[in-house]
């Protein structure tokens, strides 16, 4: 095998959103476990690093009622995965867990039990959210400011690692003989003081297999982009071509680097949808068939709503852009997803700009702006295209999103896997007994301790 | 010990068939007694892996109960009750989380059902309800939940979001304490209410997938839950579909008044703890005066006792075993049920003499795993079955079916 810059590939699960062509007679369904088992075993027939599942924990609305139109329900994250890791068995299990709504010894101890159950395989995509809207299915509600959320998930994050370093690696001894079940007294034996929580006590799960499970974080903004540097080992990315790839890489890395770490201790890895055809011809003409039914003209109106957060619903798919601005006084028409609040009347420049140069309607409008991250064409020029980004640095490697559930990563597997594996740029063989932390190549983890000294130091340097 | 009879052949000549009895087995770490680790049959080393729990529920499943349960607490194990961990080397400690360690086991297995112990007092009831629902998901009707309160400061101090005091029998009595207990109970009873209201939240035909119309789902099956109570708020709906059984089988472990009628509030079946058959008729009326008391409607509560056993050959193999595993944790095992230690053959006839004073059946707590969870399904699964009182194979799909309870009605489309 040669020692050449290997692909880092993940395989996501659409969640609830547009990206699903449910109308497609070859979808399935988003809820049942053969499904999740179905994409498990392909991703890891084509020796993928992970699986990946995004989590929501209220449905989204619009115009006040429940969003209908795009896939609506998920099972819980922990669960499947849970599930997944007794019937596959080199998978990486990565799950979207929000650092809002959970509690640091149930979350610490929910992924050390997922880390035990996978012998090594759980990773914890950290996602953020505070709005009330989201709060109202919770004790405790909307509690936090929205500029406490980044303090809370460091924070909670900090808490789960000294957790799962509570328990030392040979904590166990379980030696029948001498009847020593412990070698530690005080196994499990915690106290953390902080802003955001005050606890103590013993934890109850023994120190994970991969000593900390692997840490993602999703997030463009610059708050995240730092979150991530300074705490995760892998950041979830949009960006999908090759400048911003290379940009968005740099500067994250650097981050990393000035948080006391290698450049190399910070996967980047860009979500990308692709499209996969006989020829690139073919894969353009299925594009444009699933963007359309992707984007349909009833959805196309709601995305535009989202932009101009005003009820759009008298306007005709197929007709010009509105002649109103957006409204950017009002809360937000939708609920339970970001809203974009930045540069919306720039973003509204930008499309009708673009609608009058090209001559779009509503619909071929939001089609084209939507479609960032998506790789387009036949087995080899896709393979081609991974490669290219990882080489010139723009990422580590990739989240694949399929837009078919449960059979979308199947032909990318039996297709363009094998150009990786030919060119050395994938494994042909998973390494017998690896953890996700050494297939991702990332370090072995770092004590709690250090990652405490290292923010302590960042705070001392600012001051 | 209560006198046994050596063999009970039950008479039924002109009566009807005998009910069959409900079996199942509770599962802890290296076995319930504190010393089972040691023995020569134990893999205390594996206990924080997937394959040793798989092992245990396929051999359950190859004895045909009914369900596992899982215990699971959000406190590591301690000799002391209510005062937080002790530090003892020479018995297990630390345990995996019981809905994800179950969850694990519903793609392996095919027909047991999997009933993991949820806490309620500090784990929210949205995600206790989405996780419970998914794990019936993945294992196709099979899932249920144990409810538990996590009543102990220790553990609350895990959470450091509220104050617990520190509960012992003698402060339990007083006015105040009876208060502090009453009211972790009332808000289990709550958390119970959303998690089924969230299953219900929606309706089995929500998801249309209409091309016509592009809608994906009916959004008028699925209904906000708008739960408000003393304690905690909730919205709804659940962002999980309602699971197979529609409702789950939910279950809790009492032994006085208020958790009996937290059970009658909340429960499809209660495990309680005589200690000899007298105790049964007593206890029984207790739970049905519970739900008298909270005017509980529908299916009355399945009652099932739980027993500690440890098997043997032989009566005298059994006491000596017991005996032995005592000196090896250097005190006398103690339980909040009954210890059994017998042969397979008298336990079988204690659960029918039992059953018919008035139970549905009985959660086995096998002192040492695997052992006697192998006695079980091969010593006393068979004697039950030579009796005329257990199934010779797995008849329903679901574990509702299973335990007869009657298909769960929705709510909301009830009313609609």
């Amino acid at each position: 095998m040669s020692t050449r810059k290997q692909i880092i590939l993940g395989a996501h699960f659409p969640g609830v959103n547009n990206t699903t062509v449910w109308q497609d007679p070859d979808s399935g369904s988003q809820i049942e476990f053969k499904s999740f088992k179905h994409m498990a075993e392909s991703a890891e027939r084509g020796k993928f690093d992970f699986l990946f599942l995004a989590e929501g924990l209220r449905l989204r609305e619009q115009r006040g009622k429940i969003h209908d139109l795009d896939v609506v329900g998920r099972p819980d994250t922990f669960a499947v995965l849970a599930a997944l890791s007794s019937v596959t068995s080199n998978l990486g299990l990565i799950g979207t867990i929000n650092a809002t709504f959970n509690e640091p010894y149930e979350v610490a101890r929910q992924f050390a039990t997922l880390d035990h159950l996978s012998a090594g395989r759980a990773a914890w995509n950290v996602v953020t959210s505070s709005d009330a809207f989201t709060g109202a299915n919770f004790r405790r509600g909307g509690y936090l400011d929205r500029e406490l959320r980044y303090e809370r998930a460091r924070e909670l994050v900090q808490t789960a690692r000294e957790l799962w370093d509570s328990w030392a690696p040979n904590a166990i001894a379980a030696d029948k003989q001498t009847g020593r079940f412990l070698n530690e007294e005080n196994a499990g034996a915690f106290a953390h003081t902080g802003d955001q929580f005050e606890i103590r006590g013993r934890f109850n799960v023994p120190r994970p297999p991969q000593g900390h499970p692997v840490i993602l974080q999703a997030g463009d903004s610059a708050q995240g982009r730092e979150f991530a540097a300074q705490t995760a080992d892998a950041i979830f990315t949009r960006h999908g071509t090759l400048d911003e790839g290379i940009a968005f890489s740099r500067d994250v890395k650097a981050r990393a680097v000035r948080n006391g770490r290698s450049a190399d201790d910070l996967k980047v890895l860009p979500g990308v949808g692709f499209i996969l055809g006989d020829t690139d011809a073919d894969a353009e003409e299925i594009n444009r068939e699933v963007r359309l039914q992707q984007v349909s003209p009833q959805t196309a109106i709601l995305l535009l709503e989202q932009v101009w957060n005003r009820d759009l619903s008298s306007y005709d798919a197929d007709g010009p852009l509105p002649k109103v601005d957006p409204d950017v006084e009002s809360i937000s028409i939708i609920q339970g997803r970001a809203r974009i609040v930045d540069g919306v009347l720039e973003t509204a420049q930008r499309y009708r700009a673009l609608a009058e140069a090209k001559n779009l309607s509503i619909r071929e409008l939001i089609v084209e702006v939507t479609s960032r991250g998506l790789f387009v064409g036949s087995a080899r020029t896709i393979a081609d295209k991974l490669d290219e980004f990882v080489l010139a640095g723009a990422s580590d490697g990739f989240i694949l999103v399929p837009h078919i559930v449960p059979h979308g990563m199947d032909r990318f597997v039996d297709e363009v896997v094998p150009l990786l594996q030919e060119r050395g740029a994938l494994r042909a063989e998973y390494d017998s007994g690896s953890t996700l932390r050494e297939n991702l190549g990332l370090t072995p983890a770092t004590p709690a301790t250090v990652w405490a000294e290292r923010a302590g130091d960042l705070e001392a340097a600012a001051s | 010990m209560p006198q046994i009879p050596s063999s009970v052949v039950p008479n039924f000549s002109d009566q009807p068939a005998p009910k069959s009895i409900q079996l199942s087995v509770a599962l802890d770490g290296a076995g319930w007694h504190p010393a089972a680790w040691r023995e020569p049959g134990a893999r205390p080393a594996d206990l924080f892996t997937s394959a040793y729990w798989a092992d245990l529920a396929f051999e359950a499943e190859r004895g045909l109960l009914d369900f596992i349960t899982i215990e699971d607490s959000l406190g590591l194990q301690s000799e002391h009750f209510g005062t937080g961990a002790d530090h003892r080397t020479d018995q297990v400690r630390g345990r995996l989380d019981a809905a994800l360690l179950a969850s694990a086991l519903g793609p392996i297995t095919s027909s047991i059902g999997l009933i993991p112990t949820v806490t309620t007092t500090h784990t929210e009831p949205f995600h206790v309800s989405k996780t419970i629902a998914s794990l019936d998901y993945a294992s196709n009707g099979r899932a249920g939940w144990r409810v538990q309160v996590s009543s102990r400061r220790h553990e609350s101090e895990h959470f450091g979001r509220r104050d617990i005091p520190e509960i012992d029998r003698k402060w339990a009595r007083t006015e105040h304490g009876r208060r502090v207990i009453g009211e972790l109970f009332d808000e289990a009873a709550d958390a119970i209410e959303v998690v089924r209201r969230l299953w219900d939240s929606w309706e089995s035909d929500a998801e249309i997938r209409d091309a016509e119309t592009g809608r994906f789902i009916d959004r008028d099956k699925l209904h906000y839950i708008e739960f408000e109570g003393d304690h905690f708020s909730v919205k709804g709906p659940s962002i999980t579909p309602r699971p197979p059984q529609g409702q789950p089988v939910v279950t809790a472990l009492a032994h006085a008044p208020i958790p009996y009628q937290l059970a009658a509030r909340g429960a499809d079946l209660v495990f309680i703890t005589p200690q000899t058959i007298d105790d049964i008729p007593h206890l029984v009326a207790q739970v049905r005066d519970a739900e008298r008391l909270v005017n509980r409607t529908g299916t009355p509560l399945l009652i099932h006792a739980d027993l500690l056993v440890l098997l043997n050959e032989t009566q005298r193999g059994a006491t000596e075993r017991l005996a032995r595993l005592n000196a090896s944790d250097g005190t006398d095992l103690r339980s909040d049920a009954a210890i059994v230690a017998t042969t397979p053959q008298q336990l079988a006839d204690q659960l029918v003499e039992w059953s018919a004073a008035g139970l549905d059946g009985f959660r086995l707590r096998p002192a040492v795993l695997p052992d006697d969870l192998r006695a079980i399904t091969r010593g006393v699964v068979p004697a039950l079955q030579r009796a005329g009182l257990f199934r010779a194979g797995y008849e329903q799909d679901t574990l509702r079916q299973r335990l007869g309870l009657p298909e769960a009605v929705n709510r909301y489309a009830a009313i609609a």
